[in-house]
Formats: C-alpha cells, structure tokens, sequence
C-alpha cells in the first residue's frame, strides 16, 4: 500500500516536471522564435499570430466570458485602427501615444452601439453585430465626401461645397504612411522589433485576462453567461456588466487595431470585413469558449495553419483553403467544446447534453 | 413619377430574388434555430451550375427554343443543389445537434469556405459571364418606366415558386410536419413524425429554391462570381429577419420590401450607401420589433 502511494506520489512528481518543463522550453522557444526560423516570412506570420491572438483574446470577453453572440468584431479592430491612422496621418501624434487613445475610442463606440442592443438575446444579437459591423466597414469605404446626397435635404444646401471636398477615411484606397512606432528614440523597423513588441503585448494582455477572469466582474461574467434570470437575481446588474464586457472587449480590439496600423503603416477598409469578424468568431470557439490557452491554439489553427499548409502542399497549394474548410467542420464534430476548453465551459455543455 | 415606377419595378425583380434565397435561411432557422451561413453559397453553386447547363444546352442548338429548354435546366440545378444541400446537413450540421449553437456556426462557416474554394477551383476566380439574348428583349413603357419582358418571366417564376411553397406548407401532410417541428421537435416526435426526415426536407426545398435565384439572378445580371454567395446571402438573411425569422411569408415580404427599399435608396439616396441602409433597417427592425414583421413572439432563450 504504502508503496504504491509512493509510486503515485513520484509519477505525479514526475508529471509536475515535466509539465513544468514543457512551458520553460515553451518560453525558450517564443523568445527565441526569431532567431531559429532566420525569416521573415515567418517572423511576419508570427506577428500576424499575436495580432490575431491580440483580436481573439478581446472576442473572448464578449463571446467567452459574457457569452453574448458577437459577429461584428471587427468594427472595433478597424475604430481602433482608424483612430491611430488619421490621428497620426495628419496631426503627426506618435503611434504608442495613441494606443490608449484608440482604445478609448473603440470602448466608446462600442458602448455607444451595444446600449440599445443588449436586451436582445442569441442570434438576434449576433445578426445585430453583423449590421453593425458592415455598416462600419461601409462607411469607412465611402468617406465623409459621399454624404453629399444630405445637401438635396431642404435646408441644408449649403453643406455642399464643404462635403464634396471632404475626405476623412481615404476612401476604399485607406490612408497610407503611417508612422512607425518609436521608443526612446528607438523606431521598430524590421519585423524582428515588432515580433518582440508584440509579443510583450501579448504577454501583458494574457496577464490582464487572467486577472480579469478572476476577478469579481468576471465571475458576474459567467454567472451572466450560464443563467442571466439567475444573476440577475443574485443582485448583478446584468446591463453594466453586459456593457463592460463590450467595453472592455472593444478597448482591447481597438488597441490591436493601432498596432495593426503601425505595422503595416496602410490600411483600407476591406481589412475589416465581416469575413475578419468570422475569423476572430471561429479562433475563439475552435480553441474553446473562455479559455486563454485555448484562444492561442484557435490562433494557431486559424492563421499560422493555412500558412503551414502553404508550405506543405507546395503542388497543390491551391486546395488548402478547401481543406480548410473541411478542416474546421470535422474539428467542430471531433470537439464541439473546442480544443482546449475552459472545465466550467465543458462541465456546461455536458449539463446541456444531460438535459437534452 | 416614372422615376418611382422605375425604382419599383426594379427592387421588385431584386427582391423576389431575395425572397427566393430568404426562404432557405428562414426555413432551416424555423427548424433548426441554425444561421446557415453556408445557404449563400448553395445559391451561388445553382448559378454556376446553371451558366454550365445553359452552356450545354447552347451547345447543343437550343438557342431557338430557349424559353421552353430552360425549365429542364432549372429543374436539374435545384436537384443537383438540393443534393448537396442534403449532404451539406448530414456531413456539418447533424453531428452537432446536440453540441450547442455555437460549434454549428463555426461549421457553417467551414462548409462556407470549402463550397467557395471548390467553386473557385472548378471555374476559376474571375467572374464568368451568362450567355447574352436568353430571352428576347421585349420591353414595355409604363408611366415614363421600362418593364423588360425578362423581368416579368422572372417574377412570375418567383411568384409560381414561393406559391407552390407555401400551398405544400400549409396544404400537405409533409408541411404540416414541418411546421409541427419547428414548433417543437420533442412533441413532433411524439405524435409519430420523423424528424430528421424533416430536416432532409427542409435542406431539399432551401438549397433547391436557392438555386434557382441563382440560375436567375445570372440569367438577370449576366455576372457571377464566387464570392456572390455572401454579398446577396447577407441580404437575403436580412430579409428573412425583416419579415420575421422562421416565418415562409414573412421571408417573402421582407425580400420584396428589402429589394424595393433598396432601390429606392439608390435612386434617390446614393448608391455607395445602399447597402448601409439595408443594414441599417436590419438593426433598426431588430431593436425595435426583434421578431420581425409578420414573425410571432417567441420566448428568446440562448
């Protein structure tokens, strides 16, 4: 007896170095990415990575721990993006300086929108954030000068003159030239720098989530999530952490947003499309609903995976985004609960499961 | 005056074909509480696969009968469309009935991806056109608007479709079913009716509807392209939220209303913001009455 609790203690011994181990070569490998692969092809779709991860985590708010239906994601990307990108453009404000600033703007104008929607409930409010989220993209397209039609409007003609000429969003062409980040007098230029920018942002960010999960506001997140009557009960007032989460989710969007601009220095408003808002949709339910680890591994699959298979099917190139498709429809079946999911968010879907 | 007509006329023809595409996302919704994001793109696999049997037919020295030779053609895309849909629902949305809302949108937008590439792969990625002169240009002048004969073929087609929909719904033993299991599938069961076989209907008569806006909208504007699937499926799921999701008729009157609304911003508004308005009417509609036009009150549980 007393050796087989040995054996138990040792193996789970074992099993802690081990685990302990794997997230220290882990780390080793992260920082040290860069200088192992020695391209910049790849150094560019890491950074893709975190912007993406950067993207999903915020979603993760919203859908994850809140678990409201959000398919307009990328209007905040793109607020966020837009708001570094003039603000840069023509009054020359340094990019990091407007990082806070383009969170503000988002987390406004996400407050602004979900007000009015957040009593409806399910694919209502997903099929309301799809609306919004094009209506942005739209928008963006079109610029301020192809408001002109408001001068027909008895009264007021003489907005003509000023709006034909009046261009704020660049149209489809985007705004070009925006500045890149400078530290200290260091600029990042190479893909190198905003590798590892990038990556303490991350790290910064996974840090803040974790807090938040567990924070007061996160577990009224949850209880929002898995049974709104009862939190309501519970003394939650469901509407301010309902807004939060949007808030929050859309602050956090806009600042990957600012990175995003000052990484490609151009941006245009086929970026943030609803194709992009499905994307950030699919990295947060394929990794698992609530889970940081698992918003990483739906990164992983949803950008850097097309990638790889770029790589692997040199032939036949052409077939992979087929068999991504196909690839995501089989992942869903294998594991509705996504990768690598939260135990609360499993222990629910089993519960649903029981209750048929 | 003939301005007005005009735009009418137009957004008319529009909006049956957004009916017609409606019908399909309203139908599996009122069974399956499922977006089926995947519909768009059947609508766009019936349109290519109509520019291929036209192209046959065509080939074949059809051209002088061509009116009376297109309705075989019809009828053989919505077969072969509705068989995919079939396939599409065994393959990505049965396995995950039980799983939950959200693994079934991620799957939708799978099979979405995989019908796009297969298209792009099978007929490459620039836009292919529809054989010009399928229908003699016959037009009329009404009031100062034009009135093509093709627009009337269209609606009658349209009209004759969504009739034949609705009097199997409400007339038949099968849709009575179906309306039953929409209801509730727990009860349906009970009483002794199929379920799934029920679904198997519901993405037999979506996707072949479907396709047949596709044949049509190509026959109508010449152009099809791959992604054709998201620009008028969003439009199409629209009107199904605007007439009410679930509900056969409400899909109807919200695809014409949405087509008319749609022109009549383009006429008198401004082009680059039509689709904006569109989006617009949908938020503004989900606000202010979430269950649709002529959609009943549903009890809104996740």
């Amino acid at each position: 007896m007393k050796q087989e609790g040995l054996m138990k203690e040792s193996l789970a011994r074992a099993r802690g170095f081990i685990a302990g181990r794997s997230q220290l070569v882990m780390l080793v490998f992260v920082l040290l990415f860069p200088l192992i692969v020695r391209n910049n092809r790849w150094i560019q779709v890491a950074n893709f990575f975190f912007i993406y991860a950067l993207l999903g985590l915020s979603l993760n708010i919203i859908l994850g721990y809140a678990g409201l239906f959000q398919l307009g994601h990328a209007a905040f990307y793109a607020m966020g993006a837009y708001t570094t990108a003039i603000l840069n453009t023509r009054y020359g404000v340094p990019v990091l300086v407007l990082l806070p600033l383009s969170a503000l703007v988002a987390a406004i104008f996400g407050i602004l929108i979900s007000r009015p929607i957040l009593h409806l409930r399910g694919d209502y409010l997903c099929v309301v954030t799809i609306g919004f989220g094009e209506i942005v993209r739209i928008a963006l397209r079109n610029d301020a000068s192809s408001l002109v039609f408001l001068a027909k409007l008895p009264g007021l003609g003489f907005l003509a003159s000023w709006l034909t000429d009046l261009t704020i969003t660049g149209g489809p062409n985007g705004i070009m030239g925006i500045a890149r980040p400078q530290f200290l007098g260091f600029i990042f230029r190479q893909q190198i720098h905003y590798y590892y920018f990038f990556l303490a942002f991350v790290a910064f960010t996974v840090f803040a989530m974790r807090r938040l999960e567990n924070s007061r506001l996160g577990r009224a997140w949850t209880c929002v999530r898995e049974d709104e009557l009862a939190a309501e009960i519970m003394g939650i007032d469901t509407v301010h952490v309902k807004l939060l989460a949007f808030a929050i989710g859309a602050a956090w969007a806009g600042m990957a947003g600012g990175l995003y601009a000052s990484w490609v220095t151009v941006i245009a408003p086929e970026t943030f499309s609803f194709w992009e808002s499905c994307i950030m949709f699919c990295i947060v339910v394929l990794g698992g609903i609530g889970s940081i680890p698992g918003v990483l591994v739906g990164t992983l699959g949803m950008i850097v995976l097309p990638e790889l298979l770029r790589e692997v099917l040199l032939n036949v190139q052409q077939w992979r985004m087929l068999m991504f498709g196909v690839a995501m429809i089989v992942m869903m079946i294998v594991r509705p609960e996504g990768f690598w999911p939260s135990q609360r968010f499993r222990r629910e879907l089993e519960l649903a499961k029981e209750a048929g | 005056m003939g301005q007005l007509l005009q735009q009418f006329i137009n957004g008319l023809t529009i909006g049956s074909f957004y009916a017609l595409i409606a019908l399909g996302y309203t139908m599996v919704y009122g069974v399956l509480k499922l977006i089926n994001f995947a519909h768009g793109d059947l609508f766009m696999l019936g349109a290519y696969l109509g520019l291929t049997l036209i192209g046959i037919a065509l080939g074949a020295g059809l051209s002088a009968s061509m009116l009376l030779s297109l309705v075989p053609i019809l009828l053989a895309v919505m077969g072969i469309v509705a068989m995919v849909g079939i396939a599409l629902e065994r393959a990505a949305y049965r396995p995950l009935y039980r799983a939950g809302r959200l693994p079934a949108v991620v799957s939708a937008l799978g099979a979405s991806i995989f019908l796009q590439n297969f298209v792009m792969l099978t007929y490459g990625a620039r836009y292919r056109v529809y054989p010009k002169g399928i229908f003699p240009e016959v037009l009329w002048t009404i009031g100062g608007a034009r009135l093509y004969l093709e627009q009337i073929i269209m609606l009658v087609l349209a009209f004759l479709l969504m009739t034949g929909l609705y009097l199997f719904v409400q007339r038949t033993r099968a849709g009575t079913a179906m309306r039953a299991v929409a209801l509730d599938h727990d009860t349906a069961r009970l009483m002794g009716i199929d379920v799934y076989r029920i679904i198997t209907l519901v993405f037999i008569i979506g996707p072949a509807l479907g396709a047949a806006g596709g044949v049509m909208v190509g026959i109508f504007y010449g152009r099809i392209y791959f992604t054709m699937g998201w620009t008028y499926g969003l439009k199409a799921f629209i009107a199904a939220i605007l007439g009410g999701i679930g509900n056969i008729p409400g899909a109807m009157l919200g695809g014409v209303l949405l087509g008319i609304i749609e022109a009549l911003a383009t006429g008198f508004v401004s082009d680059a913001w039509k689709n904006a308005i569109a989006f617009f009417i949908l938020v503004l509609i989900l606000i202010l009455r979430p269950r649709g036009l002529l959609g009943e009150r549903v009890a809104e549980k996740l």
